[in-house]
């Protein structure tokens, strides 16, 4: 798996946090719904950094999203979100990872979990489901602090955005109709299907924020190899 | 072919020594979590660590048993093909070398298995020579679930993934099989200091 340059065509404000880099790579490898790319930056005297992030398009799109949350005292997402200029190249490898990916399937339902910026490869998962007009049942719920922290707000709550819940964990707007409490066992209970059903399950997010997640579902009967998991941040990390 | 990558100039840390640190890696103080799924909860009442496979007879010890076994305290750094490094990371466990101690075997290659069905293949050479541990304690706690406790494999000279978290026991293996992440592309050996990340690398 070599290197390639991605040329950035266009930057995205998410949240104040987020933005989402468009690039054209050509001649990738078709990636799976949920993989992610290695990313490398170089300086001019020939120090590099690397680091990983979810792909946040589906395999049909016709260009790489990636989304990145700013770390304020980090050595990469800050140059990502802040620096990064259409027209610049970087370099990037991949589609890396296999488990944490969905290929739609005439299978049992989908049940997607994210947390914060959990919702990148979730996000990816959905359009590869919309864009394959899949007939497999799809559900997103998605955890974030207030609905300006929602990133992909305008796709996640359009009218076609398909069956996706909200939970705000901070603050509400007025009149808020979605739920507003963190993801605990009886909220899981309340959205995923039953696991009689045997839901396949993705849950990325922070690691408390998983831990919590995947533990309520387990507690509620769902089979563990049906829960797949992908964590970020130190233990303990702060629940979005 | 490397491309500068226009008005970047990166963020050394002073405070780390480059040469302790393998390429593509940056060195974090947290300790991160990977896990491809829910982290288990069994009980220690429960828990025995096998050896199994092309041994003259299956050996296996006991929550009990394995804690009566010589305890070693090792520093060492860890490094994640996620690309994090963490350095001097103390651990405490079983040696190996002792687990390994009278088991007569013609394999050349082992499967670690772990509870929720984790799998990881290495040489069987490199679980030896004073290289490896099954470790149960970190910073002189016991080891938390979500870092693999009770107990997991340790072998920090490759990458940190195989070192297989709630291991459970080694097959050892006439040949070499995949693991989990071995069979999604990741590389079969993993040395950190070869950037041996994914297959071909």
């Amino acid at each position: 798996m070599n290197w390639q340059p991605g040329t950035v065509l266009e930057l995205i404000e998410q949240t104040a946090r987020t933005k989402s880099i468009v690039f054209d790579v050509p001649g990738w490898s078709r990636h799976r719904a949920g993989q992610h790319v290695d990313v490398r930056l170089t300086a001019e005297d020939g120090y590099q950094a690397q680091r990983s992030y979810s792909i946040a398009s589906a395999p049909e799109d016709r260009h790489i999203e990636l989304t990145v949350e700013r770390i304020d005292d980090g050595e990469v997402s800050p140059f990502l979100a802040d620096e990064l200029l259409p027209g610049d190249e970087i370099e990037l490898r991949g589609p890396i990872g296999g488990y944490f990916a969905w290929e739609e399937a005439p299978e049992t339902p989908v049940f997607l979990v994210g947390g914060g910026s959990g919702i990148v490869p979730l996000r990816a998962m959905l359009r590869h489901h919309r864009a394959t007009a899949s007939a497999v049942p799809v559900r997103l719920l998605y955890s974030a602090r207030s609905l300006d922290d929602v990133i992909y707000r305008h796709e996640l709550t359009a009218a076609d955005a398909g069956d996706v819940r909200l939970t705000l964990t901070r603050r509400q707007p007025a009149g808020w109709t979605g739920y507003g409490r963190r993801v605990d066992r009886e909220l899981a209970a309340d959205v995923c299907w039953p696991a009689a059903e045997r839901p396949l399950v993705y849950v990325c997010g922070p690691t408390g924020f998983v831990e919590a997640v995947a533990g309520a579902l387990v507690s509620l009967g769902h089979d563990p190899a049906r829960i797949r998991t992908e964590r970020f941040g130190p233990t303990g990390g702060e629940t979005p | 072919m490397t491309r500068i990558t226009r008005g970047f100039h990166g963020r050394r840390r002073p405070d780390v020594d480059p040469a302790r640190v393998p390429p593509g890696q940056y060195v974090t103080q947290d300790f991160p979590v990977l896990s491809a799924g829910p982290t288990p909860h069994g009980s220690l009442e429960n828990w025995s660590f096998t050896i199994r496979g092309q041994v003259d007879q299956p050996h296996t010890w006991t929550w009990d048993e394995f804690q009566a076994l010589p305890h070693e305290t090792v520093t060492r750094d860890i490094h994640c093909v996620t690309k994090w490094s963490k350095l001097d990371t103390v651990w405490t466990g079983v040696s190996l070398d002792a687990l390994l101690e009278g088991v007569e075997t013609g394999a050349e290659y082992v499967t670690a298995f772990s509870d929720g069905g984790y799998t990881t293949n290495l040489p069987l050479e490199d679980l030896t020579g004073g290289r490896a541990w099954i470790a149960f304690a970190y910073d002189d706690e016991p080891l938390a679930p979500e870092h693999g406790g009770p107990a997991r494999l340790l072998v920090p000279h490759l990458y940190f993934w195989k070192s297989a978290k709630w291991v459970r026991g080694l097959e050892l293996q006439l040949e070499d099989e995949p693991g989990f992440w071995e069979g999604y592309g990741y590389h079969n050996y993993g040395d950190p200091w070869r950037e041996q990340r994914y297959a071909g690398d």
